[in-house]
């Protein structure tokens, strides 16, 4: 669609919003790449006053425990490895410091766009062992898992996973339990549905009898998911949704599903700013136990005190907005984060700090 | 995180794939898409295929992506 044609759409798909909703709905996107999409569109401010969005826990940097950053710290500092990273963990800060902060401290991190980049380099690095910091949804997952089984096919000997993968159902399921939380509705990630599908999220419209859209990321696709949620609202049929047609088939990619299923397994694990959350982790499947960071190098940081005015859980949770935190643009800010969600570009304070509170946007 | 952009498949070789994206040739693993062809469209994710896609798919997302690049500008 042509620029000026969809200014147009964007124009005519705010109109039937504002016509067609008929009580307040919040609405959570749990997606970071949405969070970017909505703040930069300036969309929160052209909606019908009766629509709330919110972010969710959608950046897998920003919800990162800081004390499970603190044993990353730790194997980094300890133990004689090659610690390769997505670029976005370096400046995360644990609870006292980063891999930004160990590197210039002599660790050996390193920076990697793909896990196959840290293959290659174990392959080319024999006497080195590599161990590749596993972050991110189920997007990320599969990519993980195909990097683990060209180490197998390959038999590398000094390529290892840490995992600290999220899934992101669980997640919802938690948000959804919440008394605090009030959702009535979800935008799901779309690219973590591009590997999942629908099936996964059923329970939200199936037991909790809320609409959950997959949208795509430009300004008209989430419009056009808003109006999806309002719609099955007026009609009473809570469903799981694609707007994202272009990338989203309801079955998934079961080829991706399956290499996550060969090489991971469900844990508990602790999101930051919310607490543990059972069967929200991934760990390596113990028959790939040699492949897996967290037992061949062994390390335990002492905890750390988690730095307390920092409202990170409650603005992943949607029930602070970024600029409620205290320290949020004063002592908080992308120079010199305090949270990781001003530290990923994707993080909801980031976001809004970036973008502001301005009324400009693709659509007037 | 979660970004995904499109690429075509210009040759395969096993589970690489030359691929090109907005001009620049890349190599890619394609083992989470078996069934892409050369000349598929894929979205491509930390050098990774997660997905095959259609052509006019592919477009609309570059679309999206370039214009969110000028905004960033």
């Amino acid at each position: 669609m042509k620029h000026s044609n969809k200014k147009e759409y964007a124009r005519f798909l705010l109109d039937r919003l504002h016509q067609e909703i008929e009580r307040p709905l919040t609405v959570m996107e749990v997606c970071g790449t949405h969070t970017v999409a909505i703040a930069r569109s300036g969309l929160r401010d052209l909606l019908p006053d009766k629509m709330r969005l919110l972010s969710g826990p959608g950046c897998p940097v920003c919800v990162t425990d800081d004390l499970d950053l603190d044993q990353v710290m730790a194997l980094a500092r300890e133990r004689a490895v090659v610690l390769a990273t997505f670029g976005d963990m370096m400046r995360v800060p644990g609870t006292e410091s980063s891999l930004l902060q160990e590197k210039s401290r002599g660790a050996d991190v390193r920076i990697v766009y793909s896990p196959a980049d840290a293959l290659q380099l174990a392959a080319e690095n024999p006497d080195a062992q590599v161990v590749f910091l596993g972050v991110g949804f189920e997007t990320t997952v599969p990519v993980v898992a195909a990097a683990l089984e060209q180490a197998v096919q390959k038999g590398l000997k000094n390529f290892s996973v840490y995992s600290l993968h999220k899934l992101v159902p669980p997640i919802m399921r938690v948000l959804l339990e919440d008394p605090e939380v009030k959702i009535d509705a979800f935008l799901n990630p779309g690219h973590v549905c591009t590997i999942l599908g629908t099936e996964p999220f059923r329970f939200i419209s199936g037991e909790y009898g809320k609409p959950c859209v997959v949208a795509g990321f430009d300004a008209t696709d989430i419009l056009e998911a808003l109006l999806l949620i309002v719609r099955q609202y007026r009609e009473g049929r809570p469903a799981v949704e694609i707007q994202y047609r272009r990338a989203v088939r309801p079955e998934g990619n079961p080829v991706a599903m399956g290499f996550i299923e060969k090489y991971f397994t469900p844990v508990d694990a602790r999101w930051r700013g919310i607490g543990e959350v059972p069967g929200s982790g991934l760990e390596l499947r113990e028959e790939y136990a040699r492949y897996n960071a967290r037992v061949r190098f062994p390390v335990t940081a002492r905890p750390g005190e988690r730095k307390k005015r920092c409202a990170c859980g409650e603005v992943l949770k949607g029930l602070k907005l970024p600029y409620e935190c205290p320290l949020f643009g004063k002592v908080c800010n992308p120079v010199k984060p305090v949270g990781p969600c001003m530290v990923s570009t994707e993080g909801s304070c980031a976001a809004y700090y970036r973008y502001g509170r301005q009324k400009a946007g693709v659509c007037r | 995180m979660c970004l995904a952009i499109p690429a075509r498949i210009t040759k395969i070789k096993g589970p690489v794939a030359e691929v090109d994206v907005g001009g620049n040739m890349k190599e890619i693993n394609i083992m989470l898409t078996p069934e892409a062809r050369v000349g598929d469209y894929v979205l491509l994710h930390a050098g990774y295929a997660i997905q095959v896609i259609d052509e006019k798919s592919a477009e609309e997302i570059f679309d999206a992506w370039e214009e969110a690049y000028e905004a960033l500008q």
